[in-house]
């Protein structure tokens, strides 16, 4: 019966984006409703096959639902390697301008890859690795099965058809201009859906928990859930021009859309980059470190204090603009009061090595663990720093940005993401270990250099022009051109693209490092599997 | 009294005490008697059931 009304709506979706796709006003919006009509056009096909089939009955409440994280982690390592590639090719674009191909203008230039580049990295690869590590996160630490049956498999589907729409809007031209929220109206509309199937499979897990307490990274994947479907509704309230069109205009105008865009754009990285992540933090660094959080009190004093403040963060982003003076100010005092709670965070992942600190030596994941965490340390240290209004007045609009956004989501989030890839790959392809821990290691000192040099050319880089932008001669004029400090950073922008080439190395050597382990290394025996099984304790 | 001021003030003060006295009382909360005890097991949620779900209501074993 359910197959029929399945077969019924998309059949209907099919016909619908075929009509959109007769009627489209832009070229952007034609190709994603083919898109659009090709996957539901598909999907009608393989549900018709599979109607009025026997299901065989599984034994679905013994086990835990691992497919569709198997499926989040693949897709987490492949859109990784995507986003990376993007990033490193836009960067050789920018100190090397004729990679703007010609024949390629309108489709391939930095303007268009750049939001191409971000978001593959943010939603496609970090909300990747935040769908799969909920899903394995939230089984084990509730001790049932995922809520909704196959609902999980539509929120992992569902979402890489935003991000498929999204990116090909993106190459041909349909953007709506806030960073970090480009997509337009429909793919919006589409993620609002997908969003809320994902928050109803993690909030009916958790109801359903055989777990009493809901362990801490619970709470902050929670968390990253709700605040982020709240920011994506607010910041992307806008009209279509036309059903049939991509353009949408925003209802909210001036200093208000403004600030509505860096309330989104901050808590994106205080809840998506951070909560959700930290998250992960509190669940693989004590398993892989195999002992618990250092202290559980200061994890629930960390949940409430970076939810708290970090939410309030958003017009640091607004210093010297048309934003009333005490907004801004507002912005700045719970920015530099926001790096108590995160340093309490990082205190919390480091010291749950205390005792176990000799694995460092021996343990290349841990090793990826530990410096991710020292990397948040890091760029939550420079954040506050940068969002004081004088120190913002020199770093605001330079390279500096760039470098501090990279030594956190290169840093903390690629490196986090990395550790529970290769935490994840062993456990959920039943193998006894990774393929190479030497590969591991390779993969930790290229990503680790490549970071290393991003900062550092971005500091130099970003300080630089800031000084030049500001230089004035005895007279009070401008000393620099414009151009005259793009000139000086072509050195500072190579070794910006060779730690990119640095850390894209490293992400490959990780796919194929994975791969080998899905597929080669010793598999669990049978007797060990068994006695795994048991309970521990 | 229009919306934005009414608001404003209700913001400034009655939301205000309310969060931060959440906000202290979840300290409170952590730091309670006998809460160490409690936080030491629940610390230990990750290393339980690993590999297949609880089969009864109360999973501790």
């Amino acid at each position: 019966m359910m197959n029929y009304i399945k077969l019924i709506v998309l059949g209907l979706i099919t016909l619908l984006a075929m009509i959109a796709a007769n009627y489209a006003r832009d070229l952007a919006y034609l190709v994603n409703a083919l898109t659009v009509m090709l996957v539901a056009g598909g999907l009608f096909l393989w549900t018709l096959r599979r109607t009025d089939e026997k299901v065989p009955a599984a034994e679905l409440a013994t086990s835990y639902n691992d497919g569709v994280v198997r499926a989040g982690v693949i897709a987490t390592a492949l859109w990784g390697v995507v986003g990376f590639l993007a990033g490193t090719f836009i960067a050789f674009q920018l100190a090397f301008p004729v990679l703007n191909f010609e024949w390629a203008d309108g489709f391939a230039n930095f303007g268009r890859l750049r939001p191409l580049h971000t978001s593959a990295v943010i939603f496609a690869f970090g909300g990747n690795a935040l769908l799969a590590t909920s899903f394995y996160v939230v089984q084990r630490t509730t001790a049932s099965r995922l809520w909704g049956g196959n609902l999980a498999w539509f929120v992992f589907w569902g979402y890489q058809l935003v991000i498929v729409l999204a990116a090909t809007g993106y190459l041909l031209g349909a953007t709506q201009s806030k960073e970090y929220a480009e997509p337009e109206w429909y793919v919006d509309l589409w993620l609002t859906v997908v969003w809320l199937a994902y928050l109803a499979v993690f909030v009916g897990t958790i109801v359903k928990r055989k777990e009493p307490h809901i362990y801490v990274a619970n709470w902050f994947y929670l968390s990253f859930i709700i605040t982020v479907a709240m920011l994506h509704v607010f910041n992307n309230l806008s009209i279509p021009v036309s059903v049939f069109g991509s353009k949408s205009v925003q209802v909210f105008a001036g200093v208000q859309d403004a600030m509505t865009q860096w309330w989104y754009g901050h808590n994106a990285v205080g809840f998506f980059l951070t909560a959700g992540f930290l998250g992960m933090m509190y669940y693989f660094i004590p398993k892989q470190a195999e002992r618990p959080v250092f202290s559980y009190k200061l994890s629930i004093i960390h949940f409430w204090a970076l939810i708290f403040i970090y939410i309030w963060a958003g017009p640091h982003h607004l210093h010297y603009t048309a934003l009333p003076d005490w907004a801004s100010t507002l912005g700045m005092v719970f920015s530099v009061v926001l790096w108590m709670p995160s340093w309490g965070g990082m205190i919390n992942g480091l010291m749950t090595l205390s005792g176990a600190w000799d694995k460092l030596r021996t343990d290349p994941v841990i090793r990826m663990m530990v410096i991710s965490v020292g990397f948040y340390g890091m760029s939550t240290f420079e954040g506050p720093m940068m969002s004081i209004r004088a120190v913002n007045s020199l770093s605001h609009y330079t390279d500096w940005t760039i470098g501090h956004v990279h030594s956190g989501a290169l840093g903390w989030n690629g490196m986090i993401t990395f550790g529970a890839l290769y935490y994840l790959v062993p456990k959920l392809w039943n193998r006894e270990r990774l393929y190479s821990l030497s590969l591991v290691s390779w993969h930790f000192w290229l990503a680790t250099i490549g970071i290393v040099l991003y900062a550092a050319s971005m500091w130099v880089t970003g300080i630089m022009e800031g000084l030049m932008w500001r230089e004035v001669d005895a007279n009070g004029f401008l000393v620099n051109s414009f151009a005259d400090t793009v000139a000086a950073k072509l050195p500072m922008y190579v070794v910006r693209g060779l730690g990119g080439v640095m850390f894209l190395t490293g992400a490959i050597i990780m796919v194929y490092n994975l791969y080998m382990t899905a597929t080669r290394s010793p598999a669990v025996d049978a007797d060990s599997a068994a006695a795994h099984a048991t309970p521990a304790e | 009294m229009e919306t934005y001021s009414l608001l404003r003030q209700f913001a400034d003060s009655w939301m205000l005490l309310a969060l931060f006295a959440f906000f202290v009382g979840m300290i409170v909360w952590v730091m309670r008697p006998g809460s160490s005890k409690v936080y030491e097991d629940v610390s230990n949620i990750p290393f339980r059931h690993d590999d297949k779900p609880a089969a009864t209501k109360e999973a501790r074993t």
